[in-house]
């Protein structure tokens, strides 16, 4: 079968690697249909995560057709239309029990490498490198989900891919920043991050009843289609300083909560902060860049919250641990439990309360990943979310 | 590997440290004054010598004070002592009658620190008394499923090599009885008689190798209920003689075979098993969890047919 393979920093290749079979009772194969390339593809793109290989399939955004169970996958049949979550999960064990799905105590194989990093082992994540699991990811013709008679969503045929594609990851990432904020009535919430993720969090944030949102981000494209779609605050932190349009915006509060959706790659608007992160990282001394987040804590409200999904790997520095403490501030993160959240949103998309449809900028075929990688990273052609079809 | 030793050990070792550390720091401030007590003071190549043997010391004092085991700095302090001796014993030969008396007595010194640092450095060598094996392993792992449960299913020993990686089989041979089989490290195989000498229902079992065995071994494991219906807290001890001793263990860790992480990934297989029904595989780690592929992963993607 063709997958998009990740050959080293800044390459990508799509080749012909050997077909998925079963290898456990609980696995299913599944003919893709749809798979989209995340932000957080972009840090392995980048080389910022550790543990890669050369040759590991991408991809943890995906659905399909399944075609072959193992034999204790009882509740799908070859034929059924699935959307596969993006944290792998046995559904047994305590975590899985509270619904703490992406910290899965059982589903990383490499449980042994993660904690040297970590302390503890988070759980598996399809084409995450090999510290989260070593999976082949969904940028495939087919891919092998194991599982399955846990994990994997069955959608009936009178959705299309592009409405249910992003159950998998972004959509429910979006929707646990703005659950995680305890919005009531009345509420400011900032995010930051523009991006696809970004995107599905000021959605969400409405939804779940807050009275304003901020977007805070660079590229105007990606502020105007959020603004276009939701109606919702921009800050064009290149134009404006975020701390004095945050404060001005609430009369001097800050927001009541803060979302980052960023993550470990963020820039600064000004050159020499940006540039020290930049160079602290590409020497290792630290792994991820923090702006977005050391930010959203400054721009807190006191006692507000600080949610955070962006993607960080390891270390950050110039931690605002004094701001943070003082100002009894509560921070929430993970990645996202995606199975606790497909059904409920799943309904919302047939009820008509939220289309993800409008994050897609791009369709292109899986030959042209490498093309679809490029695009993505360098926001040319207002590149806001791409799709790919096998 | 936890290899624990006495206080004693520890103590002395502590003071040789400071000492070092004292002798070193006066033969770098002062040489020449060193160079007098110990008679050497109408060389010149002694000036020079004894402000390296000063660095020399230091780095002594910085392997006896600065790292937890105290074998390195111990046995690094011995060979420096045969180095002194063999410089004084040259000194010895060419001093005048005073400055011989003065070296004479220096040698003398250095002989007592010699015999000090000999007893030392044969002690970390000591076993502890009561037949203790040269490698003992703990690992711990909390099982959401009954005790009971957990407890029966390992004490059916033909369940162990589902989940122990090196376990090519075990037969169950009576009662307390079996015979187990294991992959080395070297794809040599080693074989056993074991028989269990403790076993109280749901809380505790506990075997060791009869007499004859190749590899020495010894296990026990520890049944308790986690707080909060979290299911079931296993403990396991083991302990075992590897061939070569210390330096086959070195050898296998070499070859990327880290026991305790073995250990720890062989519950993990068995918390898979207990709580998911099966051994977790990924296209990285098509074994599961599984010390040697941690460090050598294959690509994310299918393995070739065949």
């Amino acid at each position: 079968m063709k997958a998009n393979c990740w050959m080293g920093r800044n390459s990508v290749e799509v080749t012909e690697v050997p077909d998925p079979k079963i290898l456990n009772s609980r696995d299913a194969i599944v003919r893709i249909t749809s798979a989209a390339i995340c932000g957080s593809d972009l840090h392995m793109y980048d080389g910022y995560i550790p543990t890669m290989k050369k040759g590991d399939i991408l991809g943890h955004e995906f659905m399909g057709e399944v075609v072959e169970v193992g034999p204790e996958v009882t509740d799908l049949r070859p034929g059924d239309r699935v959307v596969v979550p993006f944290p792998i999960a046995c559904g047994r064990c305590w975590a899985c029990e509270h619904e703490l799905y992406s910290v899965c105590e059982n589903s990383n194989p490499n449980a042994g490498l993660a904690e040297k990093f970590m302390g503890h082992s988070p759980a598996g994540i399809f084409g995450y490198s090999h510290m989260l699991g070593g999976y082949a990811g969904g940028q495939a013709e087919y891919a092998r989900v194991p599982f399955a008679d846990f994990g994997p969503l069955k959608v009936d045929g009178d959705l299309s891919d592009e409405q249910v594609l992003f159950l998998s990851d972004i959509l429910p990432t979006g929707y646990m920043a703005a659950e995680m904020c305890d919005i009531s009535p009345g509420d400011v919430v900032a995010v930051w991050g523009a991006g696809p993720v970004g995107q599905f969090a000021v959605v969400s944030a409405y939804l779940l009843g807050a009275e304003q949102v901020i977007c805070i981000d660079r590229f105007s494209y990606r502020l105007r289609r959020i603004h276009e779609h939701t109606g919702a605050e921009i800050v064009d932190y290149e134009e404006v300083d975020v701390m004095e349009a945050l404060k001005e915006m609430t009369a001097g509060r800050g927001p009541d909560a803060c979302i980052d959706a960023v993550g470990m790659e963020a820039h600064h608007p000004t050159g020499p902060i940006h540039a020290y992160d930049r160079a602290k990282q590409a020497t290792r001394m630290e792994t991820d860049r923090p702006h977005a987040l050391r930010e959203a804590i400054m721009a807190c409200r006191n006692g507000g919250i600080v949610s955070s999904v962006g993607g960080y790997g390891g270390f950050v520095d110039k931690f605002p641990m004094g701001s943070f403490m003082n100002r009894s501030l509560t921070m929430r993160s993970a990645q996202c439990h995606v199975q606790r959240y497909m059904r409920p949103l799943l309904e919302r998309i047939r009820r008509g309360d939220l289309d993800p449809t409008f994050v897609i900028s791009h369709r292109m075929p899986l030959e042209e990943a490498p093309q679809g990688f490029e695009l993505f990273k360098s926001k040319r052609d207002e590149c806001n979310k791409v799709v790919l079809t096998p | 590997m936890n290899r624990h030793h006495d206080p004693i050990t520890k103590r002395l070792a502590d003071l040789l440290g400071w000492a070092s550390l004292g002798l070193g720091a006066t033969q770098l401030a002062a040489p020449r004054a060193v160079c007098r007590l110990a008679g050497l003071d109408d060389s010149a190549l002694a000036q020079t010598i004894v402000p390296i043997v000063g660095l020399r010391e230091l780095l002594h004092a910085a392997l006896l004070l600065g790292v937890r085991n105290p074998i390195p700095g111990v046995w690094s302090r011995v060979a420096g002592d045969a180095m002194d001796l063999t410089v004084m014993g040259r000194a010895l030969v060419s001093r005048d009658s005073g400055r011989r008396q003065r070296a004479t007595a220096a040698t003398a010194v250095l002989v007592a620190i010699t015999a000090v640092d000999l007893y030392a450095a044969t002690r970390t060598l000591r076993r502890r008394e009561g037949g203790e094996h040269a490698m003992e392993l703990h690992a711990a792992i909390t099982i959401n499923r009954p005790r009971r449960e957990v407890y029966r299913y390992w004490h059916d020993f033909t369940n162990l090599p589902r989940f122990m990686a090196h376990l090519e089989s075990v037969e169950v041979k009576g009662k307390t009885r079996s015979h187990w089989k294991v992959r080395g490290p070297v794809r040599w195989s080693i074989e056993w008689d074991a028989e269990i000498v403790e076993d109280l229902p749901d809380e505790l079992i506990a075997w060791q190798s009869m007499s004859r065995a190749d590899v020495p071994n010894a296990g026990a494991v520890h049944f308790a209920d986690a707080p909060g219906e979290r299911g079931t807290e296993l403990r396991v001890n083991l302990a075992y003689d590897p061939p070569a001793g210390k330096v086959g263990a070195a050898f296998a860790k070499l070859l990327g075979e880290h026991p305790e992480q073995q250990v720890r990934d062989d519950l993990r297989r068995l918390k898979q098993v207990m709580e998911a029904g099966e051994v977790v595989r990924s296209e990285g780690s098509p074994e599961g969890a599984y010390a040697i592929r941690q460090v050598r992963q294959r690509p994310a993607q299918p393995l070739p047919v065949g």
